[in-house]
Formats: C-alpha cells, sequence, structure tokens
C-alpha cells in the first residue's frame, strides 16, 4: 500500500493499459471506424476539393465523436462481466479517483490515437494546412472531455439490454456542445470565421467541467448498477 | 438551539412527506385533486382559446398566423419545466429514497417529452407562414429537439431496466446529468447559430407583445400547467397501482370496484 489514492490510481491506470493493450483488436477497430467513416464521405458528397474543405471540419468531427461512442462499450463491460469492477468498488480508495484513471487509460489508447491520426484524414478531406494543428488540438481537449461524459451512461448501461444502441441514445445529445465548439474551431482556423482561440477556451472549460463532474457521476452510477 | 430547531423543521417536513408519500395515501390525495385539476384546465383552456383565437386583435406583421403561439410558446415553457421538475423528482428519489418521488419523476418524462414534441411541431407549422420552410435551425427549435432527444435517453434507459428501484436510481443519474447539460447546450446552441445564421428572424423577436396578446397567452399557459398537474396525478395513480398490485388495498379496491 504505497501512495494512498494515487498509487491505486497509477495501479489502475496501468493495469488498465495492460488489459486494453492485450486486446488490442477494440482499439484499432475504433480507429479504423473513423477512417473508414471519413472516407466515405468524399464518396457521398464527390471528389471536389472545395467542398470537401468546407465539410471538412465537421466530418472530421463527428466522425471522432463517433469513434468515441463505439469504443465507450469496452469501458467498464468486460470489468462488469469478470467481477474485477465488484472488487474495484470494494477497495478503500475513493472510487471516483478509481474511475477516473479507468478513464484516462481508455482515453490514452482511444482518443490519443484518434486525435493523432487525424492529420492524415485531414489531409484525404483537403483541410488547409494551417488547420490541422487546430483540429489536432481541439481533438486533443475534445476526445477527453467526451470519455468523461460517456463513461456516466456506459456505467448506467451495465448489463442492461441492449445496452450498445442505448449509451449512443443517452450520450449523443450530451455531445452537442463539444461538437459544436470542436468544428467550430478547426473551421474558424481554417479561414470561416472569428479565430480559434475562444472556441478551444471554451473546450478547455467543457473538459474542465467535466474533470470534475463525470468522475463523480459515473461512479455514483457504477453504484447503483452493481447494487 | 437554532440548530435544533431546524433539525426540528426538518423532521416535521420528513414526517410529512412519508404520510402523504406513502403510496396508498398519495393515490387517495390524487383521486380528491384530478377532478378539480381537469375541471380547472377545461376552464382556462377555453377562455384561453376564446380569448386567444376571437379577443386578441390579428398581428399587424403575422396576420393571424401567430395565434399558434398561444399553444406554442406554453408547451415550449413546460417542456423546459416539466424537465427540470423531472430532475428534481428524480433527485429526490435518489437522495432520500423517497418512492413517491421516484414514480413522479417517471410519471413526468412522457409528458415533457409530448410538451417538447408539440413545441416543435407547432413552432415549424409557425416556420411556414414566416420562414417559408417548415423546419429551419433556428437556435429554440435546435435546443428543444436536443432536449426531446434528452427525454426519449430518459424514457429508453427507464424502460430498459426491469428492477423499478434500479430503473429509478440509473434515470435520475442521467437526468440530473441531463439538467446540468441542459443550459450549457442551450446557450452552445444559441452560439452556434449566431455564428451562422446572424440575420434570420426569431420566433418571438417583437420588441413588445399587447396586453391583448399576453392575457391569453398567460391563461393557456397556466392552463397547459394544470392540465400537466391533471395527467401527473393520472399516471402517477395507474403506476401505483400497477407498483402496488400485490399489496392488500388495491386488492380490495379491485374487488369493491368489480
Amino acid at each position: 500500500m504505497t501512495g494512498g489514492v494515487l498509487g491505486a490510481m497509477r495501479a489502475v491506470f496501468v493495469r488498465e493499459l495492460l488489459v486494453f493493450w492485450r486486446r488490442s483488436t477494440e482499439i484499432m477497430a475504433g480507429l479504423v471506424f473513423f477512417l473508414i467513416v471519413t472516407t466515405l464521405f468524399p464518396l457521398a458528397i464527390g471528389p471536389e476539393r472545395r467542398e470537401l474543405m468546407l465539410v471538412a471540419p465537421g466530418v472530421l468531427w463527428v466522425a471522432a465523436l463517433l469513434a468515441t461512442t463505439l469504443s465507450l462499450n469496452h469501458l467498464f463491460a468486460s470489468d462488469y462481466q469478470d467481477g474485477s469492477l465488484e472488487q474495484l468498488l470494494m477497495s478503500p480508495y475513493p472510487l471516483s479517483a478509481m474511475v477516473l484513471a479507468k478513464i484516462a487509460a481508455h482515453w490514452v489508447l482511444t482518443g490519443l490515437p484518434l486525435a493523432l491520426l487525424s492529420p492524415l484524414l485531414a489531409i484525404q478531406m483537403a483541410l488547409p494546412t494551417k488547420a490541422i494543428g487546430t483540429l489536432v488540438g481541439s481533438l486533443l481537449m475534445g476526445t477527453p472531455t467526451l470519455t468523461l461524459i460517456g463513461a456516466i451512461p456506459a456505467a448506467l448501461t451495465l448489463g442492461v439490454r441492449g445496452g450498445g444502441v442505448l449509451v449512443s441514445l443517452l450520450v449523443l445529445p450530451l455531445y452537442t456542445p463539444v461538437l459544436i465548439f470542436g468544428a467550430e474551431a478547426v473551421a474558424a482556423s481554417a479561414g470561416q470565421g472569428f479565430a480559434s482561440v475562444a472556441h478551444l477556451s471554451l473546450l478547455g472549460a467543457f473538459l474542465a467541467l467535466a474533470l470534475s463532474f463525470a468522475p463523480w457521476a459515473s461512479s455514483a452510477a457504477l453504484r447503483v448498477s452493481l447494487d | 438551539m437554532g440548530k435544533f430547531s431546524r433539525l426540528a423543521c426538518v423532521t416535521r417536513l420528513i414526517k410529512l412527506i412519508h404520510k402523504y408519500g406513502a403510496p396508498k395515501r398519495f393515490y387517495e390525495l390524487a383521486g380528491t385533486l384530478t377532478p378539480w385539476f381537469a375541471s380547472l384546465t377545461t376552464l382556462l383552456f377555453v377562455s384561453g382559446l376564446y380569448l386567444g383565437l376571437y379577443w386578441a386583435p390579428p398581428d399587424y406583421q403575422q396576420g393571424n398566423a401567430y395565434r399558434i403561439m398561444f399553444v406554442h410558446v406554453p408547451n415550449a415553457w413546460m417542456s423546459m419545466m416539466a424537465y427540470v421538475a423531472m430532475a428534481l423528482f428524480a433527485a429526490t428519489g435518489y437522495i432520500w429514497n423517497v418512492r413517491l418521488a421516484d414514480i413522479l419523476a417517471k410519471a413526468t418524462a412522457p409528458l415533457g417529452a409530448s410538451f417538447t414534441l408539440t413545441a416543435l411541431v407547432t413552432g415549424s407549422l409557425w416556420g411556414k407562414p414566416m420562414w417559408g420552410t417548415y423546419w429551419v435551425w433556428d437556435a429554440r427549435l435546435t435546443s428543444e429537439l436536443v432536449l426531446f432527444f434528452l427525454y426519449v435517453g430518459y424514457m429508453a434507459l427507464q424502460a430498459s431496466i426491469d428492477d423499478p428501484r434500479r430503473a429509478a436510481h440509473a434515470s435520475a443519474i442521467l437526468a440530473i446529468v441531463g439538467v446540468v447539460n441542459v443550459p450549457i447546450i442551450h446557450y452552445s446552441v444559441y452560439w452556434w447559430h449566431t455564428l451562422h445564421q446572424p440575420a434570420s428572424l426569431t420566433l418571438t423577436s417583437q420588441p413588445k407583445i399587447y396586453i391583448t396578446m399576453l392575457i391569453p397567452l398567460i391563461i393557456m399557459s397556466l392552463g397547459f400547467m394544470f392540465f400537466y398537474l391533471t395527467m401527473l396525478c393520472v399516471r402517477t395513480r395507474s403506476e401505483i397501482l400497477w407498483r402496488e398490485r400485490r399489496t392488500d388495498w388495491v386488492r380490495k379496491l379491485v374487488e369493491s370496484r368489480s
């Protein structure tokens, strides 16, 4: 028991990374989904660069948002099935801290690769080069917020029939503010509006709010689901 | 001393909640209240519609088309108020374990969703003469649409969990998260809207509303509020009967009716 809460958080974080890493197909599935969805849009809209450029910020952000939503099902489900979630509940440390560590590990293996892959897709979607930095930055700030908010419905729907679709139904309305300011930031720096600093700082504000609120709410949700 | 009297106050409140919060007592109370609420609703609707459709003058710009406002605006107000009421009921049920509050929250959700849907439909019908099209991504309509999705999610979560206690607590957390998010979503949509369509006409952009239009609007709003209370009583009563179907008093009630 070295290090108290922080030590326990680190242990959970490392364990999650290891477990997720060994089931790497799930990580890859989210990334490939992101790739394929973005590829579908030029096929549907047409290869015209000017048109692609107009829709690129929205398409990239919606695809990233859907990929994050898709990966939410893996956040607690397997730990719920094999009973390790109950062990976590019985630990002497605050559950919200443990949940935060889990969410952080989950983001490192889903949201972070998504943000790092996005420049490639941005070039595909004819996004101006000057906006690529903003795209990566907005995804780096936006995707952790998405994972944090998404952890709440993911915890609420544990062991519920139709869980996967239900999670998307519950979480997508809550994602609207992040989507608005994320896509707006990219569009702004692509030269279609105001400077992107305001949008990025609002994304930062959402992240701060989600960081303080979501772990608490999702640990309450876990307690309800495992009652 | 002050602490003790405050404690006594809270104890009395909890006693009161437990007295009328017992499902059987509330069933009887709601049964007495329903006809009163229902007749008040009818009275307000009849007088509000009469004043709104005949007495109020036509608008100098919108003609008679504006009269849909007397249904649209109260529904839009009620859709938001019902969400807050639902979250408050749900939070009460979750924090203090009051079963009646769980039932009230569950009964509110479909009512709120129907207010939202009515506001959306009347809004787009009003949009046809005003904007020339049924749907515009107007900030009010868009945030109302997101609110509708939140209601649908709440009801879907309620419906997919069989255990009533877990269903109530899980959806209570969702409602609390939702009520924190509603203002954020609302203002995000407003900002998004002003960025994209700065010159569009909003539904209630008139600088002031005439007293002859305001009176029917207030009467109709009160009418919809009492309509909500009436339906809340009816829905709560049937939900109580369903949940208590194995108890003696429900069995006796059914036997005395048949």
